[in-house]
């Protein structure tokens, strides 16, 4: 131990230094574009054709694209509507998904397989092919230009690929937890409140990569619910973007506004993340 | 194995329960609708141009795809893209991902929360943002790259290559790579994460080196997470539509050299600018797609899965 | 023009106000609607309400056949000239307005875009039409002693005149959106060439054919635009186009009548057009007028009166003032004197006294079946212009692919 001790300090150094260099510059390529947007939607027009390194300081700077964004478009109603969207469908999707995620990995019975083959065909096939049927059946029930009607087709295609990811994480969940819970008396549904935790950093991850699509999606918006009043924030931009294409202060404007929504959702979820992981999720 | 569940007669509720939601949902809004869409390819359109009435043609429209004009040049040149796409991502993109989550897992990393964050930044984006971002950047008459280029005097060495046939694909490709790298990092460092401290402990005191510890040790234990982003960059690249779609538009320019299957069913499926649509090659083109996918999970289903031993921790 | 109740009596029904949706590609036109044109029309029409919903262009046609399908559509929408809507009539979506009172003033080849091929059935209301030329910058012309050409021969010289001077980058032009030049190179030019409808309606009867000399000497002269634009066009969009025109970058842009607002904006500089070019002087010159824009209602809406009547509100002279004005450069394809105000746009309508106006070449008929001429050439002329492809080969594979599948009409 004391060997390894006295060479440890020096290794560890070393490998902590080029660690750490590594993924800086990983950082600064994955962050360069995008800090190059900010910067450009708070410069003035000629700057941004004709100075492309200018800083937006004393005359570069120019505030017009957040006027017309601001001014011309409902941005706090479309961002409300894009909330409620996007984390009532995840809470469904996470909450319907971990229950048969749970069953298929748990019990052994006949349809088990098949299910999940039936499941995983759901990742394979966009469902956007089915946008037809989908604008019929919600047409039907009168759910067009609702939210419910953009909660039910984001379930629909969230649960495919987390019943995928959670069936085969929760497969390794040892089967010794869950017996010595059932000899202690509990019910199934006991036992699945009780696994539901060690699969927090699973349902984390799931939750942000399940969030972000269905926050950026533009189609389902379009077709079930353009409305106004239900509109989402990614709908509202892109038509914004459609009116004043040409307006490229508006336009970078615009899609900085759009990038911070993301951004606080994910910083709010990191914290839960980072808390299931340094909890040492599986002990 | 003892049986803890008594009368093997007793119906398993529970298990019903906690299927049926999704097994409703998902059935009612995602396989009923694309399966009538799909049924669409095995029919034809009859009559003069756009008329509505369609008969029967089994599997007629899948072979025209194929082997007929027009179809299989389009057809088989989207696939090539397609696997293109997927070996960028598979062998840039999970790697590069896999790096990173291997230094992130890092104990005692300081800075960890910010490196994630930061790294996982452009997969919030929303991929027409990307795109645009990357266009701009590109851009020959004020992108900050040619700029850049033309101060270190090497702009010789800019060339447009989103306009160009040669570059394009892989243009777009390493855009999408650089917008999704943290999703694998996400999911290979939850799977790193969960492997006991003990265990990597253990080893490097036996005196092994971080190369040796990540392929002895680390590598086999997250096998599953190997094998769900190998399964779902296959099929993302597969379905691959948005970025073709926002940059180069439907007719995947230049010249067709972006075009993937999911562009080619869009305007297919859909017709515009100038073509009209043709729902029945359209969904034939989607049912394609499908059948390859399939192919691709089935041998992963089959073959991975036998082979890969799940280790409980 | 009805007004609900007369003389301050009660109304002859008792009207809830009728919320109509009106859509279309035209996102950019949302304030002229929602500011000129929907008050203009709600202040006669007391009980109605429109709302201006409209869908990027690059999804509209998609968003429109699912809503078709779905049942989901507006109470009135945009119609795209010729195939796609020729679709969406035949699967019976669309009306027919034949018996409206202001389809009276348009005429067949205005109604050509959207009416059956036997020439007996229109479904939509035609609204607009824009033209091509080119635009260019008064100043730049001015400072370089320049006048705007004619001929080919003069417009070659005064492209030359400009680099040689190297203040300005002579053509506004990019080759990454393929339909810009297919649109302002090929259609837009071409006409000179083939002669206009002449042309065209050889190409539909089959009697001449894309590899003939008047259709590949067009495509050679765009092609010759190429040591005219910036470098690395390839990956120059067409809003980037956009932009260079008015910042003053580039002297010349090939812009469609429809680009005046745009211009108007964010020009600092007179602008004046010019015609495309012809070969000698005194040439007849072919205008491309390209029949844009109409609109129809949805039959099965549950306001048909009310979407009815605006539809037909569409086609009077008052409705085509107001839009020709609001929106200059957007031509009425009503038979009525309109009194547009601004310059540019008197300017196009000027041509018209002397050029024979022509469709785009590839829209009516050309471009149903697999692989359309239209995308063909929206793909094989950016790679004629960049140098990549030559004209004849061009003109080759496009009638081989049009071969491929067309049929002439039989005589």
């Amino acid at each position: 131990m004391i060997l390894i001790a006295r060479s440890g300090p020096t290794r560890a150094e070393a490998t902590s230094l080029a660690t750490h260099l590594v993924l800086a510059a990983a950082c600064l390529i994955v962050l360069a574009p995008v800090v190059l947007v900010v910067i450009d939607s708070f410069k003035s027009r000629q700057s941004i054709f004709g100075r492309a390194f200018d800083l937006p300081i004393g005359g570069s700077f120019d505030l017009t694209g957040y006027q017309l964004v601001l001014t011309r478009a409902h941005f706090p109603l479309y961002f409300l509507n894009s909330v409620v969207v996007t984390s009532v469908s995840t809470v469904l999707i996470l909450g319907i998904g971990a229950m048969a995620a749970h069953a298929l990995a748990e019990y052994r019975f006949r349809f088990n397989r098949l299910l999940v083959v039936y499941f995983a065909l759901g990742i394979m096939i966009s469902i956007r092919l089915g946008s037809v049927g989908i604008v019929r059946l919600l047409s039907g029930w009168g759910l067009t230009n609702t939210i419910w009607a953009l909660v039910a087709v984001y379930t629909a295609q969230g649960l495919p690929l987390t019943i995928f990811i959670m069936t085969q994480l929760m497969r390794q969940i040892p089967a010794e937890l869950k017996q010595a819970a059932r000899v202690d008396g509990a019910n199934e549904y006991q036992v699945f409140w009780l696994v539901l935790p060690l699969v927090r950093p699973i349902i984390a991850t799931v939750a942000v990569f399940l969030m972000i699509p269905i926050w950026n999606d533009l189609w389902f918006p379009l077709i079930l619910a353009p409305a106004e009043s239900v509109r989402t924030v990614t709908l509202g931009t892109q038509q914004f973007i459609g009116s004043f294409a040409t307006d490229w202060q508006a336009v970078l404007a615009a899609l900085t506004l759009a990038l911070i929504p993301p951004l606080v959702f994910y910083a709010a979820f990191s914290r839960q993340l980072l808390r299931g992981l340094t909890a040492g999720a599986i002990k | 194995m003892l049986r803890v569940h008594c009368a093997t007669s007793r119906f398993p509720l529970h298990i019903v329960v906690f299927i049926a939601p999704a097994l409703v949902i998902y059935t009612v809004l995602m396989v009923y609708p694309i399966a009538a869409t799909l049924a669409e390819s095995l029919y034809r359109a009859t009559g003069s141009g756009s008329g509505g009435q369609t008969a029967f043609a089994g599997i007629d429209n899948y072979l025209a795809l194929v082997g007929a004009r027009p179809w299989a040049v389009r057809f088989w040149g989207a696939l090539e893209h397609n696997v293109a796409f997927f070996l960028i991502q598979f062998l840039v993109q999970n790697p590069l991902g896999l790096l990173l989550a291997v230094l992130l897992s890092r104990p005692g990393l300081r800075l960890g929360a910010a490196y994630r964050t930061i790294l996982y930044v452009p997969a919030m984006l929303s991929i027409v943002i990307a795109g645009f971002v990357w266009q701009l950047m590109l851009n020959p008459l004020w992108g900050i790259v040619k700029a850049s280029l033309d101060v270190l005097h090497i702009g010789g060495l800019f060339h447009p290559w989103l306009g160009l046939e040669s570059s394009a694909l892989i243009a777009l490709a390493l855009i999408s790579t650089w917008q999704f790298l943290g999703m694998p990092m996400m999911l290979y460092l939850t799977s790193l994460i969960a492997i006991p401290s003990e265990i990597v402990d253990a080893a490097r005191v036996d005196g092994a080196s971080a190369w040796t510890t990540f392929w002895r040790i680390q590598f086999p234990l997250i096998l599953p997470t190997v094998g769900i982003v190998a399964i779902l960059t296959y099929t993302g690249s597969l379905n691959a539509f948005d970025l073709v779609f926002a940059l180069q538009g439907p007719l995947a320019a230049p010249n067709y050299a972006t075009d993937v299957l999911g562009t080619l069913f869009y305007r297919t499926y859909f017709g515009g600018m100038g073509t009209a649509a043709d729902p029945a090659m359209g969904s034939t083109i989607a049912g394609m797609t499908f059948v390859i996918v399939l192919a691709g999970v089935l041998v992963y289903l089959i073959g991975w899965q036998r082979r890969a031993t799940v280790y409980e921790l | 023009m009805v007004a609900l109740g007369a003389n301050g009596g009660p109304a002859v029904h008792a009207q809830t106000p009728v919320n109509l949706v009106l859509e279309s590609w035209r996102v950019e036109d949302a304030a002229i609607w929602e500011g000129t044109i929907i008050p203009a029309y709600q202040a006669t029409h007391k009980d109605v309400t429109i709302t201006y919903r409209p869908t990027n262009s690059s999804f509209y046609n998609a968003a429109l056949g699912t809503e078709l399908q779905g049942g989901t559509v507006g109470d009135v929408f945009a119609c795209q000239p010729f195939d796609t809507s020729e679709a969406f009539y035949n699967q019976g979506y669309l009306p027919k307005i034949n018996d409206m009172p202001e389809l009276a003033h348009f005429s067949a080849l205005a109604r050509s875009g959207w009416t059956t091929r036997d020439g007996v059935n229109t479904y939509c209301m035609p609204v607009a039409s824009v033209m091509e030329g080119f635009t260019y910058n008064k100043d730049a012309f001015d400072k370089l002693g320049l006048t705007p050409p004619n001929t080919r021969a003069e417009f070659f010289q005064v492209l030359d005149a400009i680099k040689k001077d190297g203040t300005y980058i002579p053509l506004a032009m990019g080759t990454y959106d393929g339909w810009t030049v297919g649109d302002r190179g090929l259609y837009s030019n071409g006409p000179n060439f083939w002669k206009g409808e002449e042309g065209r309606q050889a190409l539909i009867g089959g009697t001449a054919k894309l590899t003939d000399p008047q259709f590949v000497d067009a495509m050679r002269f765009v092609a010759q635009w190429r040591p005219y634009l910036a470098a690395d066009p390839e990956a120059i969009k067409y809003t980037d186009t956009q932009e260079m025109f008015p910042l003053g970058q580039a002297a010349i842009m090939p812009a469609g009548s429809w680009e005046i607002s745009l211009f108007r904006q964010k020009a600092k500089f007179p602008m004046g057009v010019f015609m495309p070019p012809v070969a000698n002087p005194g040439d007849q010159h072919y205008i491309d007028q390209q029949i844009d824009i109409a609109f129809t209602y949805n039959p099965k809406s549950a306001n048909v009166d009310a979407a009815r009547q605006f539809v037909d509100w569409l086609g009077t002279a008052e409705f085509a003032t107001l839009y020709s004005n609001a929106l200059p450069g957007f031509f009425t394809l009503g038979d009525y004197e309109v009194q547009v105000a601004d310059p540019l746009a008197q300017e196009y309508l000027s041509w018209l006294k002397n050029a024979k106006p022509t469709l785009r070449l590839a829209e009516q008929y050309l471009s149903t079946g697999n692989p359309s001429l239209e995308s063909d050439l929206f793909t094989l002329m950016p790679q004629v212009l960049n140098g990549t492809l030559a004209p004849e080969d061009a003109a080759r594979m496009a009638q081989q692919d049009l071969d491929s599948w067309y049929q002439p009409p039989q005589r």
